[in-house]
């Protein structure tokens, strides 16, 4: 989902690190306060970054012949809300733009907003959602985290559609042919990551009851 | 780990390898959208990289750098989570006194 460094106009470049700038400083200020008021939840906050970390560096081959790499973004969403990831995801794009050449500094703006923000958002909108419906704590995280994969590499089709809509079907067409790539390819990676996640926070958390794990990672729990 | 884990790290597995097995490029993704970028009429790339991995050996080492310094991490959290929580009964309270 990485937009290339240059790759986006001018315009588009700045517009997206203006709209991701609040969320990175709102998720600043949740991390210090978390930090401050549960120290036993500081240990699943560096796991949080460390999962995405590995598994944005994990080049997963698809069904659709390509390659791709999860986001590792859903676990942090839904054990402390969407926010924090904003930060911690920036952290690993920042790392690929400036070393491996992956992604890019003026397009951090944009592959922040899709990875790190509509990601997590996502993921934490089917948690609750999952949570509502009464649906097990395996099925939640992973739709959770599964669909906020997906939704990242959705996110960023729509991104590369607005600034390069297609000269004879427009945006639309633009965006389903940007989605033909990212979003197919992304179906199998999204269900590991869904799969991934859970076994990490199992890992994580240890031999509780299931509906005290997230509480318990968070610092919540007894 | 429970049974549930193993059974989850399993369908990972097979989902991984199955497309192996259909065979294909595995370019990566990112290349094939910018790609069709770079078609688009009147597309320029206005700012290159500042520093590239100088080969796709380097870039490889940066990349499993990445993943070992996460997987650092995230070991090390799952360790200390479960050495900290058997104790956590005995260390309610105060602590044993010394010698």
């Amino acid at each position: 989902m990485h937009i290339m460094e240059g790759f986006l106009p001018l315009s588009h470049a700045l517009g997206w690190y203006i709209v991701s700038a609040p969320f990175v400083l709102a998720g600043a200020a949740r991390i210090r306060r978390i930090v401050r008021e549960k120290p036993e939840a500081r240990l699943t906050l560096a796991a949080s970054g460390a999962f995405a970390f590995v598994l944005s560096a994990l080049k997963i081959p698809s069904v659709t012949g390509s390659c791709s790499h999860p986001t590792g973004t859903g676990l942090g969403a839904i054990v402390f809300g969407p926010s924090v990831m904003a930060v911690l995801g920036v952290i690993v794009l920042l790392f690929q733009a400036l070393l491996l050449a992956h992604g890019g500094v003026t397009t951090l703006g944009a592959n922040a907003f899709s990875m790190a923000i509509v990601g997590p958002w996502v993921a934490f909108g089917v948690w609750k959602l999952a949570g509502r419906l009464g649906l097990s704590f395996a099925v939640s995280v992973f739709l959770a985290a599964a669909l906020g994969d997906l939704a990242t590499y959705v996110f960023t089709s729509l991104q590369l559609a607005l600034a390069y809509p297609d000269p004879a079907s427009g945006f639309v067409g633009a965006a389903l042919k940007f989605g033909g790539i990212f979003a197919v390819t992304q179906v199998p990676l999204a269900i590991i990551e869904g799969l991934l996640t859970v076994v990490v926070i199992e890992a994580l958390s240890g031999k509780i009851r299931d509906e005290d794990r997230i509480a318990t990672l968070a610092g919540e729990g007894k | 780990m429970s049974k549930r884990s193993v059974w989850m790290l399993l369908a990972i597995a097979v989902i991984t390898v199955v497309p192996l097995l259909m065979g294909g490029k595995f370019e990566g993704a990112d290349g094939e959208a910018a790609a069709i970028v770079e078609n688009t009429e009147g597309f320029s790339q206005w700012f290159s990289p500042i520093w590239e991995p100088p080969s796709g050996e380097v870039a490889s080492m940066l990349f499993a750098l990445q993943a070992a310094l996460g997987g650092l991490v995230l070991g090390y959290a799952i360790g200390r989570m479960h050495g900290r929580r058997p104790s956590d009964d005995q260390k309610d309270g105060a602590m044993a006194p010394r010698g």
